[in-house]
């Protein structure tokens, strides 16, 4: 640009006759080259401008208001939805829900997927059928996967307790119990999830060389001595994957807990919220109450906490990702 | 509750599927419709429109109306006007779409009907719905209607906002087996005195405990104190529109005898509409039930064949009468055809049409002659032991009072303020602490 930028006066002092303008057909073809990559990957822009940007930001703008939906004129409240949340006990009673929830069903679905992927590694007769077994439950309806659930965790007539009363144990309610329903959640959260990890978990597994197995077996390490030094430690990116979007997934809970409450239809998640996720309370917020001002500060507030985690995740995922690469390298 | 309940009556919780996608579509409706309402709300008067011009109508409802027979006959009378009906299953996420429509400022049917538990919501709406007082046709005059279902839907300043459709008076249902294992009267003559109030029936509870080894007395808390606190001259919410439900005594009253109730055993613990409590009737797991029009086909359907005869009806209600569920239509002013969508509305709600709505769907109408139609007189019902209940509500609904001041959010405190306390208490919480629970609950639902 530099020598054209300089030659380009010389050039038009020098004659105007000499240098031929340039033609449409010429300029048209220099835009195309410049303008044409940003129209290509425009389309996902313009989409995500509509659909996510937009929103966004507006939710952020409606945030500032005391807005209920239907009214005329929203009064310009500032930072108060805010303040109001950050005192809001419900707020902070779901959120820790959500976690517990979270918990109580990453952290088994986990290590159950694990062990699972190592099972269907072993030589089984008809693996594929096995393989494809374990996915069922995810493509199973999670609305029909709630009320059954919801049915076997009846306090009184329910499967589970059931089987409890029978060998002797005391029936728990699963409903008016914090704790035991956090657990009926999880364990509805990782019938649906544990194969699908599993099958992810799986392929990483088949993804690790022969040769290093057969090193460590002529080394003399057996076969759990193995799985813990060989597999797991060259599993850990797709460990870390999994962990991440289950976070994502699991913040975000809402199906689970809005079909298990008893009273249907409600979004209160039990009595006295005991169940009650953030993203249940931001709807019940938003379409029971009308309330949509604190209803998008509630929003945004998950948004930050969700970015949050997610940049933990990412400082994590970039140190301990980096090990195994080291030790492949080795190799 | 009492909104959601003839909604999820049919099917519990087939409603939550839509929720995702509702939730999806509210936001981004809600985006677009506020700023499509800042644009202006144009309101042309109703045109005096041409009477051959060809007219479009929609009619948006909820479960049954048993309007299907009815639409074709109304277009053969006015072969210009084509009506749309939109049904949707479930009452609750047809609210919420309300709500978001209502806002939205269009897509909202020209004649859209209404529950009455979700009324609270719109009466301080006014402004989006016609006054069918004025530009409805003069035969639905408020003579038609019981004055307390046409009072109910008139707001603060004197806009009619709906046109009944139909009511859920409130009887009392019970298990004559059970009366009868605990030495109780069991005719439907002799129990009256056991439901002429709420004293005489939460005493008649302790006693059926203690003489039934424990068996329950009652569903569910929330159900009664609803129905008690619906007979109270003020709600939860004062005249004012301010929460007035820490300094209502009979509020505080009837929380009293019913968390007294509780502790005495005399709670099923089963919350109502939830599959438990389906199971409940099969299994016999409580004698009464408080009782409108249209829990009798819940009751037949959920306690089934093997139960037939054993519940029973009678025409008593502890402190009088009272109701729960019914409908009203009304012309949101987004509708283009106002006048023609309330001449449809009228028609529909007209005693002559809602006696064929009831004698299709059931739905008990709301209109005065309708109450003394020959046709709902002689109704009976085989399952309780062919009681001529057609008759027996009739005379419940004349038993009901004028209609209590529902200030916005009186629906939302009953379903997320009082019934969860209650529930609470249910499972374990003292009578003070659930106290606590709903007053808080409340105080942040009308913040």
């Amino acid at each position: 640009m530099t020598v054209l930028d300089k030659v380009a006066p010389e050039g038009s002092k020098a004659g105007e006759r000499t240098s031929p303008r340039p033609t449409f057909r010429h300029r048209l073809s220099r835009w195309d080259v410049k303008v044409s990559p940003y129209l290509y990957i425009a389309p996902f822009f313009i989409l995500f401008g509509i659909v996510g940007l937009f929103p966004l930001l507006y939710t952020a703008y409606v945030s500032l208001f005391k807005w209920e939906a239907g009214s005329d004129d929203p009064d310009f409240i500032g930072l108060d939805n805010f303040k109001e949340l950050f005192a809001d006990a419900q707020f902070w009673k779901a959120l820790t829900n959500t976690v517990s929830i979270f918990l109580l069903s990453s952290v088994p679905q986990l290590i159950i997927a694990v062990l699972l992927a190592a099972l269907l590694g072993a030589r089984l007769r008809g693996a594929t059928g096995w393989r494809v077994g374990i996915l069922l439950p995810y493509a199973a309806s999670l609305v029909a996967i709630g009320i059954i659930f919801a049915n076997l965790f009846g306090p009184k007539y329910g499967l589970i307790n059931g089987v409890l009363q029978t060998i002797g144990l005391d029936p728990v309610d699963w409903q008016a119990n914090r704790f035991g329903s956090h657990v009926a959640i999880a364990i509805m959260v990782n019938w649906r999830w544990t194969g699908y990890n599993a099958l992810i978990v799986l392929a990483a597994m088949q993804a690790i060389p022969k040769e290093l197995h057969e090193a460590a077996l002529i080394d003399g390490a057996g076969t759990w001595r193995r799985f813990w030094n060989v597999t797991l430690p060259l599993l850990r990116p797709t460990l870390i994957f999994i962990t991440i979007t289950s976070t994502i997934g699991g913040l975000q809970i809402f199906t689970e807990p809005k079909l298990f409450d008893a009273m249907p239809g409600s979004n209160n998640g039990g009595s006295t919220n005991q169940f009650q996720t953030v993203t249940l309370y931001l709807y019940q917020t938003a379409f029971q109450n009308a309330d949509l001002g604190y209803a998008s500060a509630i929003a945004w507030v998950l948004f930050l906490i969700i970015v949050l985690i997610a940049l933990a995740n990412f400082f994590i995922t970039s140190r301990i990702a980096s090990a195994p690469a080291v030790k492949v390298k080795k190799k | 509750m009492r909104a959601l309940i003839p909604v999820n009556k049919v099917v519990g919780h087939v409603r939550t599927i839509r929720n995702g996608l509702v939730l999806a579509l509210g936001i981004t409706m809600t985006a677009l419709g506020a700023s499509a309402c800042s644009g202006g709300g144009e309101q042309q008067p109703p045109a005096a429109a041409n009477p051959n011009e060809h007219v479009d109508l929609t009619l948006a409802t909820f479960t049954e109306f048993g309007y299907e027979a009815l639409i074709p006959e109304y277009e053969r009378l006015h072969p210009n006007i084509k009506i749309t009906h939109r049904k949707t299953g479930q009452g609750g996420p047809y609210h919420e779409e309300l709500v978001t429509k209502l806002a939205a400022g269009s897509g909202l049917a020209d004649v859209t009907a209404l529950e009455e538990g979700h009324l609270s919501d719109f009466m301080d709406k006014g402004s989006k719905f016609n006054d069918l007082s004025k530009i409805g046709p003069a035969d639905a005059s408020p003579d038609r209607w019981l004055s307390w279902k046409y009072d109910a839907a008139k707001t603060k300043d004197g806009k009619l906002i709906g046109y009944g459709t139909d009511i859920g008076p409130l009887a009392m249902c019970y298990r004559k087996d059970m009366f009868k294992a605990a030495g109780l009267p069991d005719d439907p003559e002799a129990v009256k005195p056991l439901f002429a109030t709420w004293d005489s029936y939460f005493a008649a509870g302790a006693d059926f405990v203690k003489k039934s080894n424990g068996k329950a007395w009652f569903d569910s808390a929330s159900q009664n104190f609803n129905a008690m606190v619906n007979q109270l001259p003020e709600g939860y919410i004062g005249s004012d529109d301010k929460l007035a439900v820490e300094n209502n005594q009979g509020i505080k009253d009837a929380w009293a005898k019913v968390t007294d109730a509780v502790t005495k055993g005399e709670s099923a613990k089963l919350t109502a509409f939830s599959n438990e409590w389906n199971t409940g009737f099969k299994q016999g797991a409580f004698a009464t039930k408080v009782c409108p029009a249209w829990m009798l086909g819940v009751i037949k359907e959920q306690a089934g064949p093997e139960n037939a005869g054993k519940w029973a009806v009678t025409a008593a209600f502890p402190g009088g009468g009272g109701n729960w569920g019914g409908s009203y239509l009304t012309v949101p002013t987004q509708s283009k055809h106002p006048k023609e969508a309330a001449e449809l509305a009228a028609w529909l709600t007209a005693p002559e049409q809602q006696i064929k709505a009831f004698q299709a769907k059931g739905t008990f109408p709301s209109q005065v002659k309708a109450l003394s139609d020959p046709a709902l007189l002689s109704y009976t019902n085989d399952y309780f032991g062919d009681t001529k209940v057609g008759a027996l509500f009739a005379e419940q609904a004349k038993k009901v009072q004028k209609p209590q001041y529902k200030g916005p959010g009186d629906g939302q405190i009953q379903e997320n303020a009082s019934s969860p306390a209650l529930q609470a208490v249910e499972q374990g919480k003292s009578a003070a602490d659930g106290w606590n629970q709903m007053v808080e609950a409340a105080k942040k639902i009308t913040r």
